[in-house]
């Protein structure tokens, strides 16, 4: 079996903050012994609301951020140092999108110049070459030579993270991260937007990783969905199965979040907000919220484990379900 | 002339093409045009809202479904041309003087909008900016103020109201300034409470908490409520009728429960289609083809005739009046079918 073009071995991220001038340094864990890995060809959704690390996860597997612990494959190898030759060269290979299309334009260059820099960094071919590769990709996601002479401001909200998306494929990636890429766009234009990357995957067998906090929009486009709470992934498995059948009480909560979902028969209301992650809460970073806590859910942090093929989820209550069902048989 | 429907319903002519019979409205708008520099981005648009009534109104971007309440309260900026009525409990707003407005907003219409934090004021503790609309509004003072802000806080849900009182803005989450908002919108005791996308901001589990208090309320005080939103599911769920606006006009308006199930216009089965489902096999989204036009470049007829996929001759000659379609359903389109079947999935969501 190859290597998968993504692979996130037990990575940690901390920060440090201060509290006051004179403060005492205070450690903040905004990401926390995550594994994850993206196959080839497929997508995996990254949920979880603010705060939950999602957007860190995904700067860290690009290379943007240095995990403190643990390490952060492409190919089985290494993702370089940010800023080394190496990372520069295999950037070109893994494209980040973000939420908002015309924070990442510039606003004084015409679309064209700007979907065709990432070859002219690269020194892709000629220069006449490099023109016709960024008019042909432009082309790819739905937009015309007359389009890549305008500025970003004349375009459409939908236009323009379509060419966002045309200047991360004109290196011809095999992953793209794509943070929140649709949640700017009103319903219409997300439509647009969602149908393009899958197109674009079955064409061009692209990886994404894809966060986002609509589940909705990542069931749509997902293959696997990993749920991430306070720096942790508390669910992982097939997208089907997490949304038909989830396990984890958070996830459970999120899915009858979802407005008119159709799932749901009653919606679980939970107490409070997520905390913030310089104030977790001892054991399983859940159970001030959970309705279902125990004794043991504050005293133990749970481990991720199996509860059927594929789907792992980081709760005692759901593992001790999984088994008693598992004793029955 | 009586018009014999599909559906078993019939309708005489123009006279019952009007908003449903409501007891005395609480609030009326009538025939509102706003213009910004000549370009018109409302164009006559009636409304009614009964006392109590919680009120759906969805729309994309541009579609002007936050000017209407911006314009209704006189708070658009002086460049902008505001006309027709605007009556509350049978009074005109528009063009009123500033007192008798200073009476009305926070009084008898609060508004509350998406980013909680930038409508709050970041150096004064959120109990004296609540204080202060107990004292404008109510006439409340001292100790009396302030035992009524704690009660306000108990009433919104913000757990240990008498510290959070001498909270700032910063030291709370969103989702706590958000329900500050909520109780600086009640110190007046309003009649009418627009919310302006209250949980665009907010993370999906803390949406679903200041939507159930939204409604919890509503039932307790019997004031009404504008719910604003680009989220049909949300609004669906939340509100007993729901108002789908396109360009600065209502094209349709409707008892919730057809919302999902069986919606009239085109526009409306649009964004529905272009919603991913929840449930089932995972489909192509259906997508609107084209744009929302630019103002300042309108369609001579139906705005939407341009996107439309059942675009008719008669579409691009004049604009569609918003009329009924069956009991209780308005919509502005030429085209006088049934209400169109839906796919399964969404059939599903209305029963859940």
């Amino acid at each position: 079996m190859t290597d998968p073009i993504l692979q996130l071995n037990h990575v940690s991220r901390r920060y440090t903050s201060r509290q006051g001038l004179f403060g005492r340094g205070l450690t903040v864990h905004a990401v926390d012994d995550v594994s994850l890995s993206v196959g080839n060809g497929t997508t995996v959704g990254l949920v979880g609301e603010s705060g939950s690390g999602k957007s860190t996860t995904g700067r860290m597997a690009l290379g943007f951020e240095p995990p403190d612990d643990g390490e952060v494959l492409t190919h089985g190898q290494p993702v370089p140092r940010a800023g080394s030759p190496a990372w520069r060269k295999m950037r070109a290979n893994m494209q980040m999108i973000y939420q908002d299309p015309l924070a990442a334009l510039d606003r004084r260059l015409p679309i064209l110049h700007q979907v065709r820099e990432p070859l002219d960094i690269h020194a892709v071919g000629d220069a006449k070459g490099r023109t016709d590769a960024a008019l042909a990709v432009l082309n790819s996601v739905g937009l015309g030579a007359e389009h890549g002479l305008r500025l970003p401001h004349e375009l459409s909200g939908g236009q323009r993270q379509r060419a966002v998306l045309a200047r991360a494929l004109v290196t011809r990636p095999e992953l793209l991260v794509c943070d929140e890429p649709v949640s700017a766009l009103d319903v219409s234009i997300q439509a647009q937007v969602v149908n393009l990357l899958v197109d674009l995957q079955a064409r061009l067998g692209l990886s994404i990783l894809f966060i986002s906090h609509d589940l909705r929009v990542v069931r749509q486009i997902s293959h696997r969905i990993a749920v991430m709470y306070l720096g942790r992934i508390v669910e992982y498995g097939d997208t089907d199965r997490i949304l038909g059948a989830p396990a984890h009480p958070y996830t459970q909560a999120l899915i009858s979040a979802v407005p008119a979902s159709g799932f749901h028969r009653k919606r679980i209301l939970l107490k409070g907000e997520p905390p913030s992650p310089s104030a977790r809460p001892s054991g399983c970073a859940f159970h001030p919220r959970c309705p279902e806590a125990r004794a043991q859910c504050a005293a133990e942090s749970p481990v991720m484990r199996e509860v059927c093929d594929g789907h792992h989820v980081a709760c005692h209550l759901a593992i001790g379900v999984a088994n008693r069902a598992w004793e029955q048989t | 002339m009586t018009t014999q429907f599909p559906g078993g319903i019939a309708v005489d002519g123009v006279a019952k093409a009007m908003a449903p019979p409501l007891a005395t409205p609480l609030l009326e708008i009538q025939n509102l045009t706003v213009e910004f520099d000549g370009v018109r981005t409302i164009h006559g648009l009636n409304l009614r809202i009964a006392p109590g009534e919680m009120l759906g109104v969805v729309g994309e971007s541009g579609s002007g479904k936050s000017v209407t309440w911006l314009a209704a309260l006189g708070l658009l900026p002086a460049k902008a041309a505001v006309s027709g009525r605007v009556l509350l409990q049978g009074e005109q707003l528009l063009g009123a003087s500033a007192s008798t407005l200073e009476q009305v907003r926070g009084r008898r219409i609060a508004m509350i909008f998406q980013d909680p934090a930038s409508a709050l004021n970041p150096v004064m503790r959120v109990g004296t900016q609540l204080s202060e609309a107990l004292v404008l509004h109510r006439g409340l003072q001292g100790a009396a103020a302030r035992a009524e802000a704690k009660r306000l806080f108990d009433l919104v849900g913000l757990p240990d109201a008498a510290a959070r009182l001498d909270a700032y803005p910063h030291e709370l989450s969103g989702g706590q300034n958000q329900r500050v908002m909520i109780a600086m919108a009640l110190a007046g005791e309003p009649d009418l409470l627009v919310a302006d996308e209250p949980t665009t901001a907010l993370d999906v589990t803390v949406q679903a908490q200041i939507l159930d208090l939204l409604g919890t309320i509503r039932e307790e005080t019997g004031m009404a409520v504008v719910l604003i939103s680009h989220d049909l599911g949300v609004i669906s769920e939340t509100c007993a009728r729901v108002v789908v606006m396109y360009c600065g006009r209502v094209v349709e308006d409707t008892p919730a429960e057809y919302l999902l199930d069986s919606p009239l216009h085109p526009y409306t089965r649009g964004l529905l289609a272009a919603l991913p489902s929840f449930a089932g096999p995972r489909r192509r989204l259906a997508t609107i083809e084209g744009q929302v036009p630019n103002p300042a470049l309108m369609p001579p007829g139906c705005a939407f005739a341009p996107r439309c996929p059942e675009r008719q001759w008669m579409c691009d000659t004049a604009v569609p009046a918003l009329a009924m379609k069956a009991r209780g359903r308005l919509a502005a389109c030429v085209a006088m079918q049934a209400p169109q079947a839906v796919p399964l999935h969404w059939r599903r969501s209305a029963q859940a």
